[in-house]
């Protein structure tokens, strides 16, 4: 994401300050930054927003003082506007694909659902909750992770998101039901922890392990099979677009426009997948790489 | 008569200076062998700074320091009890966690004699156990409990007497103990006095520096008065009064040379 | 002078039969049964952490269910905690000498971006790049030691600060990216080694289990029957004590950290297995769990106390909970409740038991 910003901001001759916080979750570092941003005369500021309620008053604060404050990747309310991936529609699609290609075994899935962290940040549910309305399961509150009911869920684990956590939440999940089936997983890098789990016990070929991102990893992933299919966003044209939007709110004062019917400009999520599903749109793993990221 | 003797460790005209501060002033220092002798002086007179450039914990500015007529120079308190100086601090040096053994092997262990001791310095711990329970039985301290357990399970007195076994059993030539009374009741100063004349009979001579008076004139063969920096006397206790000895330590009493 | 106060901790020889009756004149006397334990306890340095560990299996087998105990689900905890075991093993090296570093799981993980870089990346030979590997993790040791021993920074500032710094190099290293595991198996299987596996006891073991164990075996054997493991605990135990008895601490101090770096690239080789890629954002809570692991263990976090044996058993019982928690189905939160309790209870019957042993 900071490489497409920084590719766009050094194409528009815009000056690019970048900031990151050590850990998803992490607003402290981030609320931080942003003050740093205004206190520095900054026009605008491109945020992938951490932990949505703890950020809002500082962003009230950033706009008060003339900033142009874009959200990428997850909408945030008090936000000028957001250049956002549907992470909810990411998850759906996923939730989607999985159905059909399961077909009349889905409705006896047994699913493993690989999440973030304790914290249930916005990201985390919002793909979480997709990829379960996508399957077909009632979510409930949608912004809980595991209040569900449906007995096709295994059970949830988290992961923080990297190969060690993916691994050792799906030997877990293993062990709760060794017959699980079906696995969500936060990102690439779970699904690569959770396939090494899968591999050791020997169940890696009948187990369907779907994941969200688009990362170039991810992608070749899906190629070699690790990975059934993600969805991919595009976190370079989220950055991109913010960059273009700071820019013409510094010039002419114009807000950025949002996607007809949504409350943020959508860069889009595509299915990439070498199994396409009718009625499913998807790419497969060769176009993907022609346009993952990292 | 003491003139015809070697000392075994002397000093001449030793200088030290911190800033303007002169910490030794000139000072001489004559150890004999056989001896037990005593160092006194007022605070302030610098004699724990004589004996730390005895010891080697201090460099000086100049002077001469002779080991058995040899002279010598110490970087380092480890250089000086290589040389065969060693020191009992006041501190004891002794690693609480580790047993009486380990404690006395400290630094110089004895290693297994196979590969395994060649190459990874593999103790030799039964070896290390005989020496250690010989070396204390030689000095009477066998009612110290199991040479096994940790030395702070020991009273005061019974770890002085471990630094002292150790400092007494590695052949050294000169043993100096700093204040190894101070910290002790009546009954384990007692013992540790008793323990100081098991070594001198063991033929090795001691430096003990005291503010103890009694224990001083009780067991030492020689006494160095040390006095603004300098060796203001030696003077033996059959021979003078526990008070002029105190005058001459404050310089209320001037004494001809020694 | 006040650590003299605490009670003994240290590793003792079992009572030797040679042991000679004049020496020992303990006198019998009418013990309760409470008393009688903190006697018992202390000349078994490790009884603690074990007694919780079986505690805790039997708990855990009451509660989660019969597939708790299956082989399956036992070797899978020894893998589980393979890695944060072997950075507990370098952490504890380094507590014992009174010393904390912050940086093992950062180290780690560097170490094993080089190797997967060097080797992967830019396809340069494995000759080259696991020793390459290693070489980082030794030279980050002494970098961790010459600021320990000649800048004089507290051990936990300087790695504090490496810490920092090698997260950042890191992720330098890597872009951020993993490096997968079809990518490894192409250009450098041998980085995967401790990942492969061996029938045993009707289950899978994995190399990498081995290498816990081994790990710890050598350490046990540096730490209990060489000089230098006698110097480690003499410097940690009293530093000052230590140099007038004629140890050279700081090159005992320099020496550990350095081993302790090894240590962290061989884990980092290790986990390269066990997670099937290279990944530079695994591990991030590692430096916390490996002291977790040690403090449980039964070190001493002032140094110089302690068997190097409970951090292998302090690992094992957080894997334990952790297992049995996941598998009863309990919310990841109550697993951080859980393990908090935990360290707070392990460390509080320690200091129960020590403070009367003396």
């Amino acid at each position: 994401m900071k490489e497409g910003a920084a590719a766009k901001a050094e194409e528009l001759g815009i000056k690019l300050q970048t900031y990151a916080g050590k850990q998803d979750g992490d607003a402290d570092t981030q609320i931080a930054a942003i003050e740093s941003c205004i206190a520095s005369g900054a026009k605008g500021i491109l945020l992938t927003p951490n932990d949505s309620s703890a950020l809002v008053p500082i962003i009230e604060t950033a706009r008060q003082n003339g900033l142009l404050t874009i959200m990428l990747d997850t909408p945030l309310d008090p936000a000028d506007a957001a250049d956002a991936t549907d992470n909810f529609k990411a998850g759906e699609l996923i939730g989607q694909w999985a159905a059909a290609k399961m077909g009349d075994a889905a409705a006896d899935a047994r699913i493993a659902l690989l999440n973030l962290n304790a914290q249930e940040i916005t990201v985390d549910y919002m793909r979480n909750q997709g990829f379960l309305t996508g399957f077909g399961i009632d979510t409930k509150d949608p912004t809980d992770i595991g209040d569900e009911d449906d007995p096709r869920i295994v059970g949830n684990e988290v992961t923080n998101a990297n190969e060690e956590g993916g691994r050792s939440g799906m030997e877990s999940l293993l062990q709760i039901n060794p017959d699980i089936n079906l696995v969500y997983t936060i990102n690439e890098p779970t699904a690569a922890g959770a396939y090494e789990a899968l591999k050791a016990a020997g169940k890696e070929k009948d187990v369907i392990v779907v994941s969200i991102d688009g990362g170039c990893p991810g992608v070749a992933n899906v190629k070699d099979g690790v990975i059934a299919a993600t969805s991919m966003q595009f976190p370079l044209l989220m950055a991109a677009k913010g960059i273009e939007a700071i820019k013409a709110y510094a010039e002419t004062g114009a807000k950025p426009e949002t996607s007809p019917g949504l409350d943020f400009f959508d860069t889009g999520v595509e299915l990439v997948t070498d199994e396409p599903m009718e009625g499913l749109p998807s790419i497969d793993s060769a176009q993907g790489l022609e346009k993952c990221w990292g | 008569m003491t003139e015809t003797v070697q000392p075994v460790l002397s000093a001449r005209n030793l200088v030290k200076k911190y800033g303007r501060v002169v910490a030794i002033d000139h000072a001489d220092f004559d150890l004999l062998p056989g001896e037990i002798l005593g160092v006194i002086g007022d605070n302030g007179a610098g004699k724990s700074s004589l004996i730390k450039a005895l010891s080697g914990a201090i460099r000086i500015d100049s002077g001469d320091i002779a080991l058995e007529g040899r002279p010598v120079s110490f970087a380092s308190p480890i250089e000086a009890r290589q040389s065969g100086i060693e020191t009992v601090y006041q501190t004891l040096a002794l690693s609480p966690a580790l047993s009486i053994c380990e404690n006395m092997f400290l630094g110089r262990e004895i290693y297994s004699d196979n590969i395994f001791g060649r190459l990874f310095h593999q103790l030799d711990r039964n070896r290390m156990t005989v020496i250690a329970r010989e070396k204390l039985a030689e000095l009477g301290l066998l009612t110290i409990q199991n040479i096994q357990q940790p030395v702070e399970t020991l009273s005061g007195g019974q770890r002085q007497g471990v630094a002292v076994a150790r400092a007494a059993a590695f052949g050294s030539k000169v043993i100096i103990l700093d204040e190894p009374t101070a910290a002790l009741g009546v009954k384990e100063s007692r013992k540790v006095l008793d323990l100081i004349l098991e070594v001198r009979a063991r033929g090795v001579p001691i430096v003990l520096i005291s503010h103890k008076m009694p224990h001083v004139f009780e067991i030492c063969d020689r006494i160095h008065v040390h006095r603004l920096g300098k060796r203001a006397a030696v003077v033996k206790p059959g021979e003078i009064s526990m008070s002029d000895a105190v005058a001459i330590m404050t310089g209320a009493l001037q004494v001809p040379a020694a | 002078m006040e650590k003299t106060l605490a009670t003994p901790f240290a590793d003792h020889d079992p009572p030797s039969e040679e042991e000679d009756v004049q020496f020992a004149v303990f006198t019998e006397e009418r013990q309760g049964l409470l008393t009688r334990v903190q006697h018992f306890l202390p000349v078994f340095p490790t009884a603690v952490p074990l007694i919780v560990l079986i505690l805790s299996l039997a708990g855990f087998g009451l509660f989660a269910g019969k597939g708790f105990f299956s082989a399956y689900n036992m070797s899978l905890i020894v893998q589980q905690v393979s890695i944060i075991g072997v950075l507990a093993a370098a952490q504890s090296l380094i507590i014992l000498t009174a010393g904390i570093d912050l940086s093992v799981a950062a180290t780690m993980v560097l170490c094993s971006a080089v190797a997967g870089q060097l080797s992967v990346k830019l396809g340069l030979s494995l000759i080259i790049g696991l020793p390459l590997s290693f070489a980082a993790g030794a030279g980050i040791g002494w970098l961790n030691g010459f600021l320990i021993t000649r800048v004089k920074l507290p051990a936990f500032i300087a790695t504090l600060g490496t810490w920092n710094i090698f997260y950042a190099l890191n992720l330098y290293l890597s872009g951020a990216q993993s490096i997968r595991g079809s990518d490894i198996d192409t250009a450098a299987p041998i980085l995967k080694f401790f990942g492969r596996s061996v029938s045993l006891f009707g289950t899978q073991i994995t190399y990498g289990s081995f290498l816990l164990v081994i790990v710890f075996g050598i350490l046990w054997y540096a730490l209990n029957k060489t000089a230098w493991g006698r110097h480690v605990y003499a410097v940690g135990d009293d530093k000052e004590a230590a140099e007038l008895a004629g140890i050279p601490t700081d090159r005992v101090l320099m020496s550990v950290y350095v081993v302790a770096g090894l240590i962290c690239a061989l884990a980092g080789w290790s986990a390269i297995g066990r997670i099937g890629a290279v990944s530079p954002t695994s591990f991030y809570e590692g430096n916390l769990q490996s002291i977790t692991a040690a403090v449980i263990g039964g070190i001493s976090l002032f140094g110089g106390r302690g068997s190097i044996l409970g951090p292998l058993l302090g690992a094992l019982i957080v894997g334990v909970f952790q297992s049995g928690l996941r598998i009863g189905g309990v919310d990841v939160l109550w697993q951080f409740f859980a393990i908090g309790w935990l360290i707070i209870f392990a460390v509080a019957i320690d200091q129960w038991i020590r403070k009367f042993s003396a």
